[in-house]
């Protein structure tokens, strides 16, 4: 197991490798570089711009330049905001949180409502049910999901006004904020309505941003169950004379499992990417609609900060969800 | 399709040793003499499915509204009609027929908006995955074909772009070329690339070892000719499923982008971006957002049923369940 762990480890030091570069080449590939953009309309004179490239670092070859750049991502200096001047690591740290609740809550909501409805699809295989899974999460997944939140907007909240339009809870709470998770706080601070407001606010989101890995999830365990109902052990099972239930919880499903699993590892990626249309369209201060403002506002450092720290995670995650994996399933431990 | 007789690969194997004439030309011969042609037989799968007619259907309709649009719009997309601002649907009550679907903030047709946006959707789409198919068969052959250092190099520089958040990916790309409906399909093209390297790669992997590679390789022929005349159609299948399932991916992320500002720029009437323009109005006009939201679902939907069922229709190991 410890050689196994060491080299998926190992296996993903070159796309850490790559990440720092495609984000190094960002900055690079951009027209006109960071003196020219200071420099704005006016234009600056030679001495002044050469004095300028020279503070920056900038007249020094490429490689030197990209290993000082990658000296400071491991000291955890990813540079500062051109608009706020704030650290673009303290400003990724604040807001991440945010984007945390609500990915986690998508996902959520999409495996609570996905495995039964994938699981209800093959047991009752082309029925009316079955159709009716397949064809929405078909649906689901073909989703623009900017669309969607909007017409859950129009809906739930301009037309029956149950839920709030957006951000993350009601301006008249102010609560401390210690975790930087809503929920959580406002539990801690003890303030019920605070909480509520703070639930009310996640809802539409949640579901905006859940459907997609919903559909996903819904047809992965579908198909993968199945798989497993035909096996012979199922067959064994029922001609046990189990009842049908415990067939399919116990002994099917469990198997069934396995792939789903790493498919709902998968949606990390999803997630996070969604998370900026779901983000843009409720105002929710996560790091999506961070990254939307830095790339509108052309705020370069907080972009390249930006997609390295959301794509490191997405590796350090994907990583994580490989090796449970391995853990679940034996075979792949030794491959 | 890999899932040959293993007749059918001596044929072909023969054909090539006999004419040289590569591996394309040497499956047409093939397909001819076994009865139930392998035209017939796909389509037969194919056509089982009624999801995938439906899907097939929709993509001829839309492939139609796009190359007629000149003729089918009932308006010019950018004419704006001062006095009919926001004019609703036909069948609401202040509704009028002479605008189906009412009319955007500054008074142009939605629906004949709608229809010169199918064009640009269904040409974004074109584009981008013929770009990404293009370069990632390509390096896909060479990463699979040479293996060794080549491999490594490319395979892993593909990881770092799936490690990447697709949207996030094309904001990166967006945000060196500038923002605008050519970069976007740029920006696409690079997004989809990996999942047609790896496929090709995968498949050239599995095809270089069959037979009718190594007789083709000792009849002479080159690395060029065994890479794109004789493995490359037989790997074709998983390609094409890809590249359908690709135009999809391709029209949801050129809308998302145009959506975010990031695409196809206004008075374009790209769909995302027109659904963006009209945000401000979404309370008073909710048609404005509903209908190009709409298109965009319906074409990404027929897209998708149609590349599921060319995908159970050319790999048999699914086709039983």
């Amino acid at each position: 197991m410890f050689g196994f762990v060491l080299r998926r480890v190992a296996l993903i030091v070159p796309t850490f490798v790559g990440v720092t570069l495609l984000a190094f080449a960002l900055i690079h590939l951009i027209p006109g570089d960071p003196v020219e953009n200071l420099s704005g309309e006016r234009g600056m004179d030679p001495e002044r711009r050469a004095r300028l490239l020279h503070e920056f670092g900038l007249d020094r070859p490429l490689a030197v330049q990209y290993a000082s750049y990658v000296g400071q991502v491991l000291r955890g200096d990813l540079g500062s905001s051109l608009t706020t001047h704030e650290s673009v690591a303290r400003e990724f740290a604040t807001l991440f949180p945010a984007t945390v609740e609500l990915a986690f809550f998508a996902l959520l909501f999409a495996v609570v409502v996905g495995l039964p409805a994938g699981i209800l699809a093959a047991v009752k295989r082309n029925t009316a049910a079955d159709y009716t899974v397949m064809g929405l999460s078909l649906t689901g997944y073909s989703m623009p999901i900017f669309w969607w939140a909007l017409l859950l907007i129009l809906f739930f909240s301009v037309q029956l006004g149950w839920t709030p339009v957006s951000g993350r809870i009601a301006v008249q709470y102010d609560v401390p904020m210690t975790t930087g998770f809503m929920l959580i706080d406002t539990l801690r601070a003890g303030d019920m309505a605070a909480f509520r407001s703070a639930l009310s606010h996640l809802i539409l989101p949640t579901i905006a941003l859940g459907t997609i890995p919903l559909a996903v999830i819904a047809r992965m365990t579908r198909s993968s169950m199945l798989e497993v109902l035909r096996e012979d052990y199922v067959r064994a099972a029922r001609a046990k004379g189990l009842p049908r239930w415990r067939v399919i919880v116990v002994h099917a499903l469990r198997n069934a499992l396995i792939p789903v699993i790493t498919v709902v590892g998968l949606q990390v990626g999803l997630l996070l990417s969604g998370a900026i249309l779901t983000e843009t369209i409720f105002s929710w201060p996560g790091v999506g609609n961070w990254l939307i403002h830095g790339v509108q506002s052309r705020d370069y450092p907080v972009v390249q900060g930006g997609i390295l720290l959301i794509a490191a995670i997405v590796i350090t995650v994907n990583l994580i969800v490989d090796m449970l994996y391995g853990v679940i399933n034996p075979r792949i431990r030794h491959a | 399709m890999r899932n040959r007789t293993a007749d059918e690969t001596q044929f072909m194997a023969e054909g090539d040793i006999a004419s040289l004439d590569g591996g394309a030309a040497a499956i047409a011969h093939a397909e001819e003499p076994s009865p139930p042609s392998r035209m017939r037989e796909f389509w037969r799968a194919y056509a089982q499915n009624r999801g995938a007619l439906i899907g097939l259907c929709l993509v001829a309709l839309l492939i139609l509204l796009a190359l007629g649009a000149d003729f089918i719009a009932p308006d010019p997309p950018n004419e704006q009609y001062r006095t009919f601002t926001l004019a609703p649907p036909a069948w609401h009550a202040d509704g009028t027929s002479r605008f189906l679907l009412g009319t955007d903030p500054v008074g142009r047709d939605i629906l004949s908006r709608l229809i010169h946006g199918t064009r640009l959707s269904l040409l974004i789409g074109t584009i981008s995955v013929a770009i990404s198919l293009t370069l990632g068969a390509i390096l896909g052959l060479v990463a699979g074909y040479f293996r060794g250092i080549v491999d490594t190099t490319i395979m892993r520089l593909m990881d770092v772009m799936l490690a990447l958040p697709s949207l996030l990916l094309a904001i990166a790309v967006v945000a060196i070329l500038g923002p605008g409906l050519v970069n976007a399909m740029y920006a696409i093209a690079i997004v989809l690339l990996p999942h047609y390297v790896r496929l090709a790669r995968a498949a050239v992997i599995a095809e270089a070892r069959r037979e009718y590679v190594t007789s083709s390789r000792i009849a002479g022929a080159g690395a060029l000719r065994l890479m794109f005349a004789t493995i490359l159609p037989n790997c074709a299948a998983p390609l094409i499923v890809q590249a359908t399932l690709g135009f999809s991916n391709a029209i949801l992320d050129a809308a998302a982008l145009g959506f975010l500002g990031l695409g196809a720029q206004p008075p374009t009437p790209e769909w995302g971006s027109m659904l963006a323009s009209a945000l401000e109005f979404i309370q008073r006009a909710p048609w404005v957002v509903t209908f190009p939201g709409l298109a965009i679902l319906i074409t990404v939907l027929a897209f998708n049923l149609t590349g599921d069922g060319l995908r159970d229709a050319l790999d048999p190991k699914l086709r039983r369940s």
